[in-house]
């Protein structure tokens, strides 16, 4: 089962569970050792999370720990595509312009 | 309209410009001050220019209508007419990143397709370094932080929703 992120992130104990595990990696009892909720709360909470995708959980030893996706870096991605299509894009007429500039007989190719 | 990554951690950029090799490579370092946009100034003032130090060890800087400097790269290689490399230490919100074990890089190919015509591949790699750079929200159980957090998870999410079938169990 999926859970909308949204719906997930709209109660307040689950917010500051997840606002906790952003700060890096946590196991349900040092989450409820911050907050002042129940363990079984916690992972009630965590189950939630988990399955709107907002976290993951790895075993670590004999502890589970839980920890922010790092999807992030979809978000990253687009912007720094943008900013290079962009940069490309102005490079392109710079150079053309500047070429045509340059040459004293203007090119036979054709222009677009 | 992005197609399917072949690596999440990397963009691929690229662009066939009308002009011949030589030309393409002294543009782009040369007048980086143009090309670059603007809109995303990690300064307090406007951009006065930008300067692309064209030699592996210089930088890329910004200065200020103040002159104020901004560090933002480091030049990795300068290989006229065929290669530049530069870091990329800026964190995924835009602020300098003093470690450059946490800093991406970027490198443009320039390779002639005909004598009057170069393709330009740019490719911005290794972006999983900034790792926690969007997960230390610090304000995010308060304020603006978890909204602006959340939006980032938002096309993400419709993403994943279609082709989750068993997010479920364990």
């Amino acid at each position: 089962m999926t859970v909308d992120p949204w719906y997930a992130l709209g109660d307040p104990t689950r917010r500051r569970v997840f606002a906790q595990l952003a700060h890096g990696p946590c196991s349900v009892t040092e989450i409820a050792r911050h907050l002042p909720v129940s363990r079984p709360a916690v992972s009630q909470h965590l189950r939630v999370l988990l399955d709107a995708r907002l976290v993951d959980v790895r075993p670590q030893g004999r502890l589970r720990l839980y920890q922010v996706r790092p999807d992030g870096l979809a978000q990253l991605r687009n912007e720094l595509e943008s900013y290079w299509n962009q940069t490309l894009t102005t490079f392109k007429d710079v150079a053309e312009q500047t070429y045509a500039a340059t040459t004293p007989t203007m090119q036979e190719a054709d222009t677009p | 309209m992005n197609a399917t990554p072949h690596e999440p951690a990397a963009v691929h950029v690229e662009i066939i410009v009308d002009v011949p090799l030589d030309h393409a490579f002294t543009v782009f370092t040369e007048q980086f001050d143009q090309i670059k946009p603007r809109e995303h100034n990690l300064l307090p003032v406007p951009i006065e220019r930008t300067v692309l130090e064209p030699r592996a060890g210089g930088t890329i800087h910004d200065i200020g209508t103040d002159g104020s400097i901004c560090t933002w790269a480091r030049v990795l290689a300068y290989e006229p007419p065929d290669r530049l490399v530069f870091s990329w230490d800026i964190d995924p919100r835009w602020q300098i990143e003093p470690d450059p074990a946490r800093t991406s890089e970027v490198e443009v190919r320039f390779i002639a397709e005909t004598p009057d015509r170069t393709q330009v591949v740019l490719e911005h790699r290794n972006l999983d370094r900034h790792g926690e750079g969007w997960q230390n929200f610090t304000s995010l159980d308060r304020g603006n932080g978890w909204p602006l957090y959340l939006a980032r998870y938002r096309d993400i999410t419709t993403q994943t929703a279609v082709n989750t079938s068993a997010s479920a169990g364990s």
